[in-house]
């Protein structure tokens, strides 16, 4: 009986786990004498658009930078799909790795290959082998996703700073990933393009059931896509919730990013 | 310089503020500090590179692509300041030569002056300003704007692709820029023969052949291939580990060639030393 009863709870517990894709407990990052993360905890549960607002440089590139491992943590654990980092090996963090698409604030794009060539290069790298034509395609349907179809053979140089954007977003969801990190996706882009991006994503959201960590100064796009909030102060999460309980919070502090 | 302070971190912000303590200080010691950091860091980089070269997965298509840009594209350069210099040493030669009554001995004299230390030399340090510089301005604008990251986000070892394959390409493709540069300047040098007085083909290249031996070929080519090495991982060096901001690029151009050129310097000194051992 008793065991029965350990086990229901165990079941019960892993089905929660299931729903949590990230889980950050007490997590702690430092430059030098630069504390940047201090005690962070997080949870991101699957299917959800977790947006993160805070002020600049308070750490919102090296927090989620930190879950793909491009930022070493300090302290704290970090679970990533169940997996406590810190226990795998350098070939299961592939793995994971593998299922976590980022988009760069700079957009990251690689300036000595064009841009068919630039959507290429993660699929040969994680696909390894596959056939010449279902690589154009897929190539072709994620700049129309994008609405860059003519600029296939252009050279990142030759493409505006929103077009790059765009390209930087196609060439992170090709691979349809189960997470996906986006560090501002819509800054420096006219509002109406904005308004674009941030409907791609909540349709990369719904389409593949992705789980979304979106960081933006664009209050229109945290409206328009945030399930849930957060907002970093010098390192904490300072507040959590709704779009609706943040705007019309207590503290004037947090109220003063929806103004 | 400004930008970058206020762009990063507080921190950096603080060491700005420290730089008048920081003159009142013995500026030996600092510099003394500082190369001894870069020095260490190199060590480690140099050592990781052992450990990545031999450890699959080995990039072919990046190594062929690198030594295709490093090398080919290098051609006409090599070539041109090859043909320059083996006519230029020929002409300023024969008067000297002249004085003693051994214009014959011309061909021979510029053949092993070639081959031995001026034909490495000089290419090695064309190889340095051209492709050492291009090295570490490209990873560092790699670096600047997040593109080394990116690649490892994509599942890709970046030392790897980027660093280990341009390494290997520059040792590779050095030592063969290097004896087209010498044939050039010896076919320079037939021209600066010929354009006063009368030798032919044949009877000056068996002049040259007849005074090489293979203690001069081989330390020659060797020691090539140590100049190479060197030029591909300081550029390397310089480039990956650039500051992160705009100015990080020139920087790292700039103190590649700098350093690069220097090492050849040091490598062909030491070479020397270890080539006469040898004959003594
Ligand atoms: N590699 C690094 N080395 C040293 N300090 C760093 C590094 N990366 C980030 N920092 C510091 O960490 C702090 C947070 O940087 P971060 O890029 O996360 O800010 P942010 O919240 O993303 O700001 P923004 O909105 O402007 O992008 C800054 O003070 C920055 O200087
Ligand atoms: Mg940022």
């Amino acid at each position: 009986m008793t065991t029965n009863a350990t086990s229901i709870k165990a079941e019960k517990e892993n089905k929660q786990n299931d729903l949590i894709v990230v889980r950050m407990e007490h997590l702690n990052k430092s430059f030098g004498n630069n504390h940047v993360l201090q005690d962070i905890n997080l949870v991101m549960n699957k299917g959800e658009n977790l947006v993160i607002l805070g002020k600049s440089g308070t750490g919102k590139s090296v927090l989620i930078k930190s879950i793909v491992g491009l930022v070493e943590i300090d302290e704290g654990k970090l679970f990533i799909l169940g997996q406590n980092i810190s226990q795998l090996n350098d070939n299961e963090l592939i793995e994971i790795r593998k299922k976590i698409g980022f988009l760069f604030q700079s957009a990251a794009l690689y300036d000595s290959m064009t841009v068919r060539e630039n959507l290429e290069f993660p699929l040969r790298r994680q696909l390894h082998t596959i056939p010449k034509d279902e690589m154009n395609s897929l190539v072709k349907e994620a700049l129309l996703n994008v609405g860059l179809a003519e600029t296939i053979d252009l050279w990142p140089s030759e493409l505006s700073g929103g077009m790059r954007k765009r390209l930087g977003l196609a060439r992170t969801l090709i691979l349809k990933p189960e997470i996906m990190l986006y560090d501002e996706p819509t800054t420096g882009l006219d509002p109406i393009t904005s308004k674009e991006i941030s409907h791609l994503i909540l349709e990369v959201q719904k389409k593949y059931n992705t789980s979304s960590i979106i960081i933006t100064h664009d209050i229109a796009c945290a409206k328009l896509i945030a399930n849930r909030i957060i907002v970093l102060k010098d390192g904490i999460c300072a507040a959590e919730g709704s779009y609706g309980d943040l705007k019309d919070s207590a503290d004037a502090w947090t109220r003063s990013f929806f103004e | 310089m400004e930008n970058t302070i206020l762009e990063n971190s507080p921190n950096e912000h603080l060491e700005a503020e420290t730089i008048p303590e920081s003159f009142s200080e013995p500026i030996s010691d600092s510099v003394f500090n500082k190369f001894f950091l870069e020095v260490a860091s190199l060590t480690s980089f140099t050592w990781r590179f052992f450990k990545e070269v031999f450890k699959p997965p080995y990039e072919f298509n990046e190594l062929m692509k690198q030594s295709f840009l490093i090398g080919y594209k290098s051609l006409p350069l090599i070539g041109i300041t090859g043909f320059i210099i083996g006519l230029v040493l020929t002409i300023q030669s024969r008067p000297t030569l002249a004085k003693f009554g051994a214009e014959s001995w011309l061909p021979a004299m510029v053949a092993v002056s070639i081959i031995r230390e001026i034909g490495p030399v000089i290419t090695a340090l064309i190889f340095a300003g051209k492709v050492g510089s291009g090295i570490g301005a490209e990873l560092a604008s790699m670096n600047v704007t997040e593109q080394i990251d990116a690649m490892q986000v994509s599942c890709t070892n970046p030392f790897k692709y980027l660093v280990v394959t341009r390494v290997l390409s520059a040792t590779i493709m050095l030592p063969i820029l290097i004896i087209f540069s010498d044939a050039i300047g010896l076919l320079g040098s037939f021209v600066g023969v010929n354009l006063k007085g009368n030798v032919s083909t044949y009877l000056f290249f068996s002049q040259i052949f007849q005074s090489l031996e293979f203690g001069d070929l081989a330390p020659a080519f060797i020691k090539t291939i140590f100049f190479g090495f060197a030029i591909g991982l300081i550029g390397s060096f310089k480039g990956y580990n650039s500051y992160k901001g705009t100015e990080g690029v020139g920087k790292a151009a700039n103190s590649a060639v700098v350093f690069a050129s220097l090492m050849v310097f040091i490598i062909d000194m030491i070479a020397v030393q270890i080539t006469s051992l040898f004959q003594n």
